[in-house]
């Protein structure tokens, strides 16, 4: 039963996607939608074939708006996406087809099943929509419920509400890979589950990548989690990329002040070793006018006057480990200015 | 009852009865919060903690609800009190934070206005001398540019700054008890630590009470002095915080903290898992809660509830095999 064929064109060198100078604005309903949201603004990066890339940031700083524009739920103002060297949505790779490579687990396992269709309907879905046989729709949606740890016998004709969260996230990752994808996008599948169900999804995502052979981009505030899956880490901060690295160095030799930041607000798990200051002061600003030159700078520890005027670029500062932040990039024009601007509370 | 103890809380059900079907939401539980002591009580959905929680204030609707043990604060039971001593116990002496601040404020008064409501109804003071005491309360909780926020709605502040104003707003008539229910679960983590830093800074202040609910075992360390673990309505260990991550007991808690450890989790090590997830309150098992997810069940647990018992002063548990499986391996061990 081989339904989709899936073919490696470019090899193992080649991204299996490369997301390029990627902008979404929002125009919101207030003052006319004159305010525009900036959720994501100018965001480029690869995912490379069969890693899982973990995605970081606070709410608002964009992450799932890239995970629907990387998913085509959601049109992008510019940039484009190239899926393993195929332009997203032209005449090689139609957008069908894009989808069918492409699948998405969401937060909500309850919200993103149809509570009308059992659990076989929903993983067989897909598959029919791409023409595939009822029958044979069926018995591999079948196949996939005792995949992801399900008794088909049990669950098969059930509805989503007579499922527990654990299981409902189960056939959602199910009904993910009945589209035989190459890249499934997870954007924060596992942050509504208890820890111990949280612990049993993960160890599944984990066995299926290796022996589905797929590639990840695995979206979630849980900087724990991401660490234990992650290859790669890529750090968002009101729609941009401050810093992309390989996961270690990201934990270990964090280069920009907000990863730093970010990495010192995980709980210390030491009662005689308590955090005794915030590494940040307030809340992010809000994405309708986010701050001029480097975005961070109203609450980075180390900004000075020309990181209010400069955006930093992505640039290289370590093996396959890139950062925008003047700093960290030995900018003169940061090391020359001595005032440090004044910080808004 | 220990004559130091500020809440004490013995053998405490709670059942919620609908359409004919009865929900043992909690099971007998029991504790003790000194003055001045933070006690956290974890646990996963469904285990009872918010429960627990909602009683001490009770919150629960009278009719469905049916509450019974002991309860007290104080010194008072509250179990008994009748409606005019729950409206000056609540907000006075005792007063709760919640996980969803913008659902906790009324939407259509300014935070302001619902602070000097509570500053008149409890202390007796003017408007004027109320309004002041609600600018110092904010200022308390470093909200930027008090005097502004005073005549702000909940919708206009970010959620962190909503949290500030629901512990300003708490705080406002200075009880002894403060129950908080998830306060940091819906923050960004760079905001949920500043938000524990403060909360733990105005605990130390005024030498408060305050039992603190929540999933995470990290908030709980940079709180809690006590942790209770809680497992389908009851209380399955229960110690001092260095207590509770250098020797846990109970199965469970080694589960719990399997999956968070201290040095942080490391790319694609084995994770602790247990298969299954927790009982179904409307039909509880007869012996250990547990026992079906268990990795070290026997035939009694299934059979018998276990009793609680004292490993060290102040460290109780309730499992059958805990002297059996005291032979502190690390969790890691235990598990591999």
């Amino acid at each position: 039963m081989q339904p989709f064929e899936n073919v490696d064109i470019g090899g193992p060198a080649q991204p299996l996607l490369r997301v390029s100078k990627l902008v979404k604005h929002f125009h919101t309903g207030a003052r006319k939608g004159k305010d525009v949201v900036q959720a994501v603004d100018g965001v480029s990066f690869d995912v490379i074939k069969g890693e899982t890339l973990g995605v970081v940031g606070e709410s608002g700083c964009g992450k799932s708006t890239t995970a629907r524009l990387l998913m085509q739920l959601l049109t992008q103002d510019s940039g484009e996406l190239v899926f393993d060297g195929q332009e997203v949505g032209s005449s090689r790779l139609p957008m069908k087809e894009y989808r069918r490579q492409v699948q998405m687990v969401f937060q909500d396992s309850y919200a993103s099943l149809n509570p009308r269709m059992t659990m076989e309907e929903s993983i067989a879905f897909g598959q029919r929509v791409h023409g595939i046989s009822q029958k044979e729709a069926r018995d591999y949606a079948r196949y996939l419920l005792a995949h992801v740890g399900l008794e088909p016998g049990r669950f098969a004709h059930r509805y989503p509400h007579a499922l527990s969260g654990g299981q409902r996230q189960r056939v959602n990752i199910a009904r993910a890979l009945a589209m035989k994808p190459r890249l499934v996008i997870l954007d924060e599948a596992v942050s509504a589950l208890d820890k111990s169900v949280e612990a049993q999804v993960l160890q599944l995502l984990l066995e299926l990548k290796r022996t589905l052979n797929l590639t990840y981009v695995f979206i979630s505030h849980d900087l724990h989690v991401v660490r234990w899956l992650s290859d790669r880490i890529l750090v968002m901060y009101l729609g941009e990329v401050v810093e992309i690295g390989p996961a270690e160095a990201l934990f270990t030799d964090a280069q920009h002040p907000y990863t730093k930041a970010l990495l010192s607000s995980m709980p210390s798990m030491d009662p005689d070793n308590r955090t005794l200051s915030s590494p940040l002061s307030g809340d992010p600003p809000s994405p309708i006018a986010p701050p001029s030159g480097c975005r961070f700078h109203t609450r980075c520890p180390h900004a000075k006057a020309a990181c209010a005027q400069i955006k930093p670029q992505l640039k290289t500062v370590g093996q396959g480990h890139q950062s925008a932040c003047l700093m960290a990039q030995g900018d003169p024009a940061w090391h020359q200015t001595r005032m440090e601007v004044s910080h808004v509370a | 009852m220990s004559p130091e103890s500020y809440v004490h809380v013995r053998d405490l059900h709670v059942e919620f009865r609908r359409d004919g079907q009865t929900v043992n939401a909690v099971n007998g539980v029991s504790f003790d919060v000194q003055k001045g002591e933070v006690m956290a009580l974890i646990g996963e959905s469904g285990s009872g903690k918010s429960v627990t929680l909602r009683a001490l204030m009770r919150l629960h609707p009278p009719k469905s609800s049916f509450l019974t043990g002991t309860l007290n604060v104080g010194g008072e039971a509250v179990l008994a009190m009748n409606a005019s001593a729950l409206r000056s116990y609540r907000g006075g002496k005792c007063a709760m934070i919640f996980q969803e601040p913008l659902l906790a404020f009324d939407p259509v008064y300014t935070v302001g206005q619902q602070i000097v409501e509570g500053l008149k109804r409890h202390e007796g003071l003017s408007t004027r001398e109320a309004q002041a005491r609600a600018l110092e309360a904010l200022r308390q909780v470093r909200i930027p540019s008090p005097e502004r926020r005073l005549d702000s709605y909940p919708h206009e502040m970010s959620g962190g700054m909503r949290q500030r104003a629901m512990i300003a707003l708490a705080l406002s008539c200075n009880p002894q008890l403060l129950l908080a229910d998830e306060p940091t679960t819906a923050l960004d983590a760079t905001v949920q630590i500043q938000i524990l830093i403060l909360l733990r800074e105005q605990q130390k202040q005024r030498g408060m009470s305050v039992i603190f609910v929540t999933h995470d075992i990290g908030a709980a360390v940079e709180i809690a002095d006590r942790v209770a673990v809680m497992y389908a309505g009851r209380i399955v260990e229960e110690a001092s915080i260095s207590e509770i991550l250098n020797h846990p007991r109970h199965p469970y808690t080694q589960v719990l903290l399997g999956s968070r450890p201290k040095e942080g989790l490391k790319k694609g090590v084995a994770l602790h898992c247990i298969p299954g997830s927790p009982p179904d309150l409307a039909n509880l098992p007869g012996g250990c809660a547990f026992a079906a997810r268990c990795p070290h069940a026997k035939p009694v647990c299934t059979q018998m509830q276990p009793p609680t018992e004292q490993v060290t002063e102040r460290h109780v548990v309730s499992c059958h095999r805990w002297r059996e499986l005291a032979t502190d391996t690390p969790v890691q061990q235990a598990y591999a």
